[in-house]
């Protein structure tokens, strides 16, 4: 069958499973938008921004499992892709970004929109393609969907000049895959499952910590199990809220810089950390040195460098972590350890570190716990970077794996709102919220035209505390309270914009009004804008300073700001 | 070099294509890893490159190295053989500034480092030196009062002895 570069792209795409895409055309990447007419399976929902493609792709993937996809043009089109990209990078999320390049007789002549775009996506992706050659679309498609998907997930960029796109050959869907070079491993040695249980039947004071692989692997049944048949406490790390439900009773919640005092010091105190599919971030650890000072820990993670790149394992094991646990359970003895169950929950009374202050002003973690109350660990949760998001994962609730998207390793502001989108497009049937703050909100909140124009029903919650709140906080905890462009005198009406789009705009003042405004926004079809005035000035607590020890945590505000 | 850390020669197996040197070039560059010499060539299998590195650094950072290096896609191989029995060698061109009246000497001097002449111009002679790193200094060395013209160095090239097949 002779088809066209472009008629390519759309037949991999469908024998991928694709069937929406997020993107926005241009010049060298026309050929295959005039293409997609052909195929009506394939949903293209057009962005406002191309950050936004990628970014909701994101959403997309991490809400579904699935890969998601986004498309570009040539320079300008593909490097606004990088943001998103590289979020998904650092979040191990699969999504595959098709970009157009220039023809290739003017690669490498500075030609209008040309860009070295595999060059520039080298570091912050998982592998990446510029295709020469029609005949070699279709196996790079589906090469690149595999290592999107399999493995340690990750982003994949797909570069195809004009010309290659424009171009026909005899299109034969590749049947199989050879990449010598690319072998995760999935299971464990009987020697490393025999190092592993050995470790945690002798273990008194155990804490699990779990990361974004307890979901990326779909092993939250295994971790659970674990947990329970153990009675170990399970920590989850910003990217593993929601691996097990928040109100189960071993849950901890998360650890390390605005994590639980309790999940902190609780890390602190064992003497078996076991760490499964996280990478140690310096979030979660503060100073190396200082942390889980007592403890062997045993890491499970598909990613062979992940090990010992922050953190020297006792035991080290590479592999699936569904897989291996799935090998691990039955060698693990029903050990309960009373004395540290009783101690963690001496922990948790000591340290009630989700305690929100009486008072008559609106605080942004009264918002989020009825946020919580409201939506009934039903909604699908979607933030960007900063004090929401620190609150949200905090004072959300969670009870159904991957309800919780969160730009964490990168921390990108304006991720909430096109992740979001994504999330909603591939989960229609489950709530969807977009929590940001007023800064984070008006760097991609054009894309509301985008759910507009799509009917896709997501709530965007604004905090609004006219600042940049995460910003602040750090400039009153750590640089003598020095606000330095942290502060906007000059916002804009947010019920105005909701107006402009056509979409329902409520503003929230007071406390009183709070759940009767979410309510509103959950029983009125299509998006709607929420905006608390939010008090300014207020922190994330508790605080352990960045590099610091669990020492050095600032569990409560010593003297509340006044702005 | 602090304590801990060492010389260690590390064998790769990779596709012979375009970009490969570049992500491999960018990601040590990324990471911060202190390459000393890197050599690539054709391997015995059509379609693949065999390159040395030669990395310093503490036994954990090179482990790292290896492992960042493994997970590109293009990288079929990564064996550090440091601690194994192997074969190591260098190669380098140095072009010595020579007169008629020390061109003897210079080429004695070569010949007892079995090393080449390969080129003999009027104020020149051109050396081909095979060895490790240390005879080809020390050969350097000797032709340091004569006044050394260019120096061009290939970086260790390594493999290990008899059956062992760097996996």
């Amino acid at each position: 069958m002779k088809l066209s570069g472009a008629e390519i792209v759309c037949e991999s795409l469908i024998e991928e499973g694709v069937d929406v895409l997020f993107g926005l055309p241009g010049g060298a990447i026309l050929p295959f938008y005039g293409a997609l007419p052909k195929y009506p399976q394939l949903k293209h929902i057009l962005v406002r921004h191309e950050q936004a493609a990628a970014m909701a792709a994101d959403g997309y993937a991490r809400a579904t499992g699935k890969v998601g996809v986004c498309t570009a043009t040539s320079g300008p089109g593909a490097t606004n892709l990088v943001t998103g990209i590289t979020a998904a990078q650092m979040d191990s999320v699969p999504i595959v970004a098709i970009t157009g390049q220039v023809s290739r007789a003017a690669i490498g002549k500075d030609a209008f929109q040309e860009t070295d775009v595999t060059g520039i996506t080298l570091p912050v992706t998982k592998h990446n393609y510029l295709v020469m050659e029609t005949s070699e679309i279709a196996i790079a498609i589906k090469e690149a969907f595999y290592i999107a998907r399999t493995g340690r997930p990750g982003p994949v960029l797909i570069d195809i000049p004009r010309d290659v796109l424009s171009e026909t050959t005899n299109y034969i869907c590749p049947v199989t895959i050879n990449l010598p070079g690319y072998t995760p491993k999935i299971e464990a040695s009987s020697q490393e499952i025999e190092d592993a249980a050995n470790l945690i039947n002798a273990s008194k004071k155990p804490v699990i910590i779990a990361g974004h692989g307890a979901l990326i692997s779909h092993a939250h049944k295994e971790v659970i199990d674990l947990a329970e048949k153990a009675q170990i406490p399970v920590i989850t790390t910003l990217l593993g809220i929601s691996t097990l439900p928040t109100d189960h009773f071993l849950n901890l919640g998360m650890p390390g810089m605005h994590g639980m005092a309790y999940a902190s010091i609780a890390i602190e105190e064992c003497d078996t950390l076991i760490a499964l599919g996280m990478r140690f971030d310096d979030r979660v650890t503060g100073k190396l040195e200082t942390f889980a000072p007592d403890a062997k820990v045993l890491h499970i993670d598909i990613d062979p460098s992940e090990l010992g790149k922050n953190i020297k394992p006792y035991v080290g094991i590479q592999g699936d972590l569904k897989a291996v646990l799935t090998q691990l359970l039955p060698k693990v003895a029903k050990n309960v350890n009373v004395d540290w169950i009783n101690r963690i929950d001496q922990l948790r009374s000591e340290h009630p570190s989700l305690h929100i202050r009486e008072t008559s002003e609106l605080l942004p973690q009264y918002v989020l716990s009825q946020l919580a109350k409201e939506t009934k660990q039903q909604a699908i949760i979607v933030t960007g970077v900063g004090q929401h998001q620190m609150w949200a994962a905090q004072f959300c609730e969670f009870g159904t794996p991957n309800t919780w998207i969160t730009s964490g390793g990168l921390g990108t502001m304006g991720f909430e709102v096109p992740a979001a989108l994504g999330a909603k497009v591939g989960q229609p049937n489950t709530p969807v919220w977009s929590i940001a703050g007023d800064g984070g909100f008006q760097m991609t909140f054009p894309e509301i035209a985008t759910a507009v124009e799509n009917n896709i029903d997501v709530k965007f919650a604004i905090l609004n505390n006219n600042n940049l709140g995460m910003v602040r906080q750090l400039q009153d905890l750590s640089y003598n309270g020095e606000h330095t462009a942290t502060q906007y005198n000059g916002n804009p009406d947010f019920i105005k914009i909701a107006e402009a789009y056509g979409i329902k705009g409520i503003r929230v003042t007071d406390k009183s009004e709070v759940s009767a405004a979410i309510q509103e926004a959950m029983t009125t079809e299509g998006p709607v804008i929420v905006e608390f005035i939010v008090r300014h000035g207020e922190n994330v607590y508790p605080f352990i300073p960045s590099g610091q020890s669990v020492k050095d945590m600032i569990e409560e505000p010593q003297s509340e700001i006044t702005v | 070099m602090k304590s801990d850390e060492q010389q260690h020669t590390i064998v790769s197996l990779v596709e012979d294509k375009p970009g490969v040197l570049t992500r491999i070039a960018g990601l040590f560059r990324r990471r911060g890893f202190n390459i000393s010499s890197l050599t690539v060539g054709k391997s015995e299998s059509p379609g693949l490159s065999r390159m040395t590195f030669v990395v310093t650094g503490s036994p954990e950072i090179v482990v790292q190295a290896t492992r960042q290096l493994d997970k590109l896609i293009d990288v079929h191989t990564v064996c550090d053989i440091t601690d194994r029995k192997i074969v190591a060698r260098e190669l380098a061109l140095i072009k010595v500034s020579s007169t008629p009246e020390t061109r003897s000497e210079i080429i004695q001097l070569a010949q007892m480092y079995r090393a080449s002449v390969v080129d003999v111009g009027r104020n020149s002679t051109v050396i081909e030196v095979t060895g490790n790193e240390d005879k080809i200094t020390s050969l350097q060395d000797l032709f340091e009062p004569y006044g050394i013209i260019q120096i061009m160095r290939t970086g260790r090239v390594a493999m290990t002895r008899g059956n062992d097949t760097e996996k």
